[in-house]
């Protein structure tokens, strides 16, 4: 019988609640907002507290996938990353910095968001960065 | 305090209960905790601390998977009043429960509203001083129809359909719930159905409802929601004289069509 919370911060949206997730025998069970965390006092939106369940989501990625013959299949990282270079590479100089963009998320890091936009403006050479937020 | 993390000790040293459950301070953050014999150091992390969870919901989830096992754990009046509902509706099992009791202090018997800061037995604590039950109720009461139908409508449509007040609620154990029933609610609609869904709710809990207040704290928009399920529950005791959480043993009157039953004429 082993049951724990462990305090963490929502994986959603900018805002930074606190949850908890509720642990059974190595099993995340559910989540808890924290009553004492500063930003949420108690309260979650349904994202929050349904924070847990893509975990076990049968649904979930595990693997890069790629398009290979119309049928996507898992490939290594190395692979998925290789070839997202090799083509961006290939669009950026055929058809100019501003013929790609990139559309970051509010579930990286603010430090991970500012590492995509250098990585937007100083390497591809384009303003176009954006935010899931905005779509 | 010292008294009953002895007592919590003890019981789980002598094997009474397999395991406690409580509410620990980890710098400056109260969570639930469990302890249980491989663990009983972390009873020194237990704390009396003016935040609640919902404890007798918890304490179902784990019982449920270990069903022979007896569980202790630490209840103020609101937890002990849970108990006895999940007890009744035969989520928890009344030999399997050892309660702990914690009377609440005044500061947040005043903060919770409560009409009853204590459990039926203390063991830590100073007995506070109950609020009167009216007092959420009254000032609403006072209004016009007119104005109270304007004011009931104005706080359903702040609804972000979180289902947190249905989630933390105690005594809401049920796995399918009316409130994703696509019959009865609509789907992907925010503000949910005004005033249905609330209303579905509220008559849910009418005989349930152990006026813990949970579901009001953790509201993103601050609906009211224990103004309405406290008034439901002055109505049960003034028509009925059925109190949800009082005792065990009491039925509640709109459970069973029975011999005896209030509701058979």
């Amino acid at each position: 019988m082993n049951y724990r919370t462990v305090l963490t911060v929502c994986p959603y949206c900018g805002c930074g609640c606190g949850i908890y997730l509720e642990v059974l025998d190595g099993e995340v069970i559910g989540v808890l907002p924290s009553m004492s965390h500063s930003i949420n006092q108690g309260a979650l939106c349904i994202k929050g507290w349904n924070a847990h369940e893509f975990i076990s989501s049968d649904k979930r990625l595990k693997e890069p996938l790629m398009r290979k013959n119309s049928v996507l299949s898992e490939v290594s990282w190395e692979e998925a990353i290789g070839y997202t270079a090799t083509r961006l590479k290939q669009i950026r100089d055929n058809h100019g910095p501003d013929s790609v963009g990139v559309l970051t998320s509010a579930k990286c890091t603010n430090e991970e968001n500012y590492l995509m936009m250098k990585l937007t403006r100083a390497v591809l050479g384009t303003n176009n960065v954006d935010h899931c937020a905005r779509l | 305090m010292e008294e009953l993390t002895k007592k919590a000790k003890q019981a789980l040293r002598d094997g009474t209960i397999s395991g406690f459950l409580g509410l620990k301070n980890e710098a400056g953050q109260i969570s639930p905790l469990l302890v249980t014999r491989d663990n009983l150091e972390n009873l020194e992390l237990l704390t009396l601390e003016d935040e609640r969870y919902p404890l007798a919901k918890i304490l179902a989830r784990i019982a449920a998977r270990y069903r022979e096992e007896t569980l202790g754990v630490m209840v103020r009046g609101c937890d002990e009043r849970a108990i006895v509902e999940l007890i009744k509706a035969g989520q928890l099992s009344d030999g399997r429960v050892i309660k702990f009791g914690v009377a609440c202090p005044q500061q947040l018997a005043e903060k919770c509203h409560c009409t009853r800061p204590f459990p039926s037995q203390i063991d830590a604590g100073e007995v506070a001083t109950g609020m009167a039950d009216e007092e959420l109720v009254f000032p609403i009461e006072q209004r016009s129809t007119d104005e109270r139908f304007q004011f009931w409508m104005g706080q359903f449509g702040k609804c972000i359909k979180c289902y947190g007040c249905r989630n933390i609620c105690p005594v809401c154990y049920c796995t399918e719930c009316a409130l994703e029933d696509e019959l009865l609610t609509s789907r992907g609609k925010v503000p949910p159905d005004v005033p249905l869904f609330h209303l579905i709710k509220a008559c849910h809990m009418i005989d349930r409802c152990i006026d813990c207040g949970l579901c009001e704290q953790v509201c993103p928009v601050g609906i009211p929601l224990r103004t309405i399920y406290r008034k439901m529950g002055q109505l049960m005791s003034e028509l009925y004289d059925y109190v949800p959480g009082r005792a065990v043993e009491e039925k509640s009157p709109l459970g069973a069509l029975e011999e005896g039953s209030q509701l058979v004429v």
